[in-house]
């Protein structure tokens, strides 16, 4: 009865060439790991779990909030507040109760890395921020683990298969012949400063759940030593093919001590010496005397005019990129900075110190959305 | 002629996503150029491809070359 439900369930796959009795056999004895369960998570585990993969792991430590749901579209308005992870949990049993799907509703750390990694066969990082991508890169390759890797930034998306196991017993490269050093938070925008066009992690979580089963199959040739990057906009694909960076491996802890004392969150931070963060309460009651600069860029909603006119602001914008070549207008100023969601205008602060030591300077914590979420504008 | 193209949030600097420019005889003397021409690319972090391989040192540019600029992408 249960062979006749799988040839039913997976007659269309099964029938492919190449695929078989023996390839489905060999997705019922995978065992796969997915970090994130977001925009880029929620297709993954929806392919992975209709293919019929045996075992699957989820870890996220986020709840579903109302902003999750123009894109993250396994999730509903009901579902706010609940543990991503048990939400898709429970859909996924629906969608196929054979696929034995474990969760953490955890942040993932290095101790998980080092306890659970060596259970699966490959790692799918569908994380959203530098910090957990270089710290489950790394473990992939102390531990000589599959990554499968996929990454979204306003309408571009990057897939690419990292540490696989080549022919010649060495392994493909990994995140850190890309990029050795990892970006300072608020150096590059994530999906909340930045924007992200809805359906775009659906395209790049489907291209990751492609190479995972073409990696536990055998199908095909995966993206590995192969950056494929994708544009939503112009439709253009551009596959760039990768090597090994020499300097790549003086940055990889190389022992599981080394790794489990590596602090990941410091290294992705941004040099705060100095600088204070301020909340809106703090800022509207002791700090408009300060000049308010938005460093955001002009396309980024909502302006600020009326509601600095109508606290009597002293203000003026200043994108973040001209910021460098106009920081001697700011020198000896008294300055609160303020961005979409908090972390560039840390940057800036970080700036003004450096070029005017004597100026009192602050940071907007949690920038227009929190204004947003306040009700001021 | 020397095709150079810009992925991600690089086009928030250069405010294109390609640009033609004259033969440039090395990388080294292309990232400069562009970091002339665009200075808020001087704090940016990217990786750099020539004719589709991605390269780790120096390395020459030939006449009709594309050259790429990729930053890395977080969001998920």
């Amino acid at each position: 009865m249960e062979q006749t439900n799988d040839l039913n369930r997976y007659q269309r796959q099964l029938i492919l060439k190449g695929f078989g009795m023996e390839g489905q056999q060999k997705l019922r004895q995978a065992k796969v790991l997915v970090i994130g369960a977001g925009g880029l998570g929620c297709p993954i585990m929806q392919y992975l779990v209709a293919a019929g993969i045996g075992h699957i792991g989820l870890a996220d430590n986020d709840t579903v909030s109302l902003s999750n749901l123009h894109r993250q579209i396994l999730f509903g308005s009901d579902d706010i507040h609940a543990y991503k992870v048990d939400v898709v949990k429970r859909k996924m049993f629906s969608l196929n109760s054979d696929v034995n799907v474990r969760t953490w509703n955890e942040r993932w750390t290095q101790e998980h890395c080092m306890q659970h990694f060596p259970n699966y066969d490959v790692i799918i990082d569908a994380t959203d921020n530098f910090a957990s991508r270089y710290l489950i890169n790394d473990a992939c390759v102390l531990l000589g683990k599959p990554l499968v890797f996929g990454a979204v930034s306003q309408f571009d998306g990057q897939v690419a298969v990292f540490n696989q196991l080549q022919e010649d017993g060495s392994r493909s490269v990994n995140y850190r012949d890309l990029f050795p050093v990892p970006p300072a938070n608020g150096e590059l925008l994530n999906c909340s400063e930045g924007g992200v066009l809805g359906v775009l992690p659906g395209t790049i979580g489907a291209m990751q759940a492609t190479e995972v089963i073409k990696l536990i199959t055998g199908l095909g040739k995966t993206l590995s030593n192969r950056l494929w990057n994708y544009n939503a906009l112009s439709q253009d694909v551009f596959i760039m093919q990768l090597v090994s960076n020499p300097i790549s491996h003086q940055n990889i802890p190389s022992s599981e001590e080394e790794f489990l004392s590596t602090d990941y969150e410091f290294l992705c931070s941004i040099p705060r010496i100095g600088i204070k963060e301020i909340d809106v309460l703090q800022w509207k009651e002791n700090f408009l005397d300060h000049l308010f600069v938005d460093i955001r860029e002009p396309h980024e909603l909502p302006r600020l005019n009326s509601f600095c006119s109508s606290l009597s602001l002293e203000w003026m914008e200043l994108p973040l990129s001209s910021l460098e070549t106009n920081i001697s207008c700011l020198n000896g100023r008294n300055v609160v900075f303020v961005c979409q969601a908090g972390m560039r205008s840390l940057m800036a602060a970080d700036m003004l110190m450096k070029s005017s030591p004597g100026s009192r300077v602050f940071s907007l914590k949690g920038g227009v959305h929190m204004l947003a979420e306040k009700k001021l504008i | 002629m020397i095709e150079v193209m810009f992925f991600g949030q690089l086009t928030d600097s250069t405010g294109v996503s390609s640009v033609m420019v004259e033969e440039v005889a090395n990388t080294d003397m292309l990232i400069d150029m562009m970091k002339m021409r665009y200075p808020s690319l001087a704090s940016s972090k990217y990786m750099v491809a020539v004719n589709n391989t991605m390269v780790t040192e120096n390395t020459i540019i030939t006449p009709g070359s594309k050259v790429a600029f990729m930053p890395p992408f977080s969001g998920g």
